[in-house]
């Protein structure tokens, strides 16, 4: 966690001077005094006051009033439930309208998320990797790309000619990688570039 | 819309003063114009662009939940 000891005449003016330095918000820090000025006799033995400024984490609360505001935006009432641990903040969304959230392949659900990493991680040196999900639309996804790669890589056995996907984002990549990782018959690689980038399924030679 | 475009636009950027959302009425849809600090131009584009797409793909949901066709410009 970020902090400094700043100093100034005043216990303001340390906690001002600490701020700046810190390019924080009163709000967001934890402030503590560690010496309290005093003025010393005719300026002999006259002390300035120092202050401990801690930045607050506050990942949670910045994501959460980010996608409220987003939601609000869009007319969209759901619940919204966070944690944070490991440097991964998962978000769940319960509510009517989610269909619209999720959107074609989960493309919405995608640019939200995207989004919110974007704001949480603005400035910061250790980077939260963000997790948006709702009705369990991650896991099914997974499921059905699981499904398709067995399906395909059967094919390919068959008629003894590689397939290429539609364009998928590196998530979903991955775990068609995965699945068909361990396959005596086929292997998996990917062509093109992104936003494009496909996974091919071959046979192996 | 406007509303949602400026409230991404402003947390994403640096300068959220300079955050300008203009609503424009189309023959057929309406175009969003955003407007950002010539500085903050990057944050709200992305390395090809993947931040501008982002945004069009939140904004062209919620229009769509409205029956609306909604083009999001980004000016200079």
């Amino acid at each position: 966690m970020e902090k400094t000891i700043a100093t100034g005449v005043t216990i303001q003016d340390a906690i001002d001077n600490g701020l700046k330095e810190l390019n924080a918000h009163r709000d967001n820090v934890e402030i503590n005094v560690v010496e309290v000025p005093s003025k010393g006799i005719f300026g002999i033995g006259s002390k300035l006051a120092k202050v401990e400024i801690t930045l607050k984490d506050n990942t949670e609360e910045v994501a959460r009033n980010f996608l409220n505001d987003i939601l609000n935006a869009m007319n969209v009432i759901a619940i919204i439930n966070t944690n944070l641990e490991d440097n991964v903040l998962k978000i769940e969304l319960e509510g009517k309208d989610m269909g619209v959230l999720i959107g074609r392949r989960g493309e919405t659900l995608d640019a939200i998320q995207y989004l919110i990493s974007l704001v949480i991680n603005k400035g910061k040196e250790k980077y939260i990797r963000v997790l948006l999900d709702t009705e369990d639309y991650r896991a099914r996804r997974e499921k059905t790309l699981q499904r398709l790669a067995e399906r395909l890589a059967k094919k390919v056995v068959k008629t003894r000619r590689k397939v290429l996907l539609e364009p998928m984002n590196p998530y979903e990549r991955r775990i068609i990688h995965f699945h068909l990782q361990e396959h005596p018959r086929v292997h998996t690689y990917s062509e093109g570039e992104e936003p494009y980038r496909k996974v091919v399924i071959s046979l192996k030679k | 819309m406007v509303k949602l475009v400026e409230v991404i636009a402003k947390a994403l950027v640096d300068q959220p003063d300079a955050v300008e959302v203009k609503e424009v009425q189309g023959e057929q849809s309406i175009i969003i114009e955003l407007k950002v600090a010539q500085e903050d131009m990057g944050k709200v584009i992305g390395k090809q662009g993947r931040i501008a797409k982002s945004i069009r793909t939140v904004v062209k949901a919620a229009a769509a939940k409205e029956n609306k066709r909604v083009i999001v410009e980004i000016i200079q």
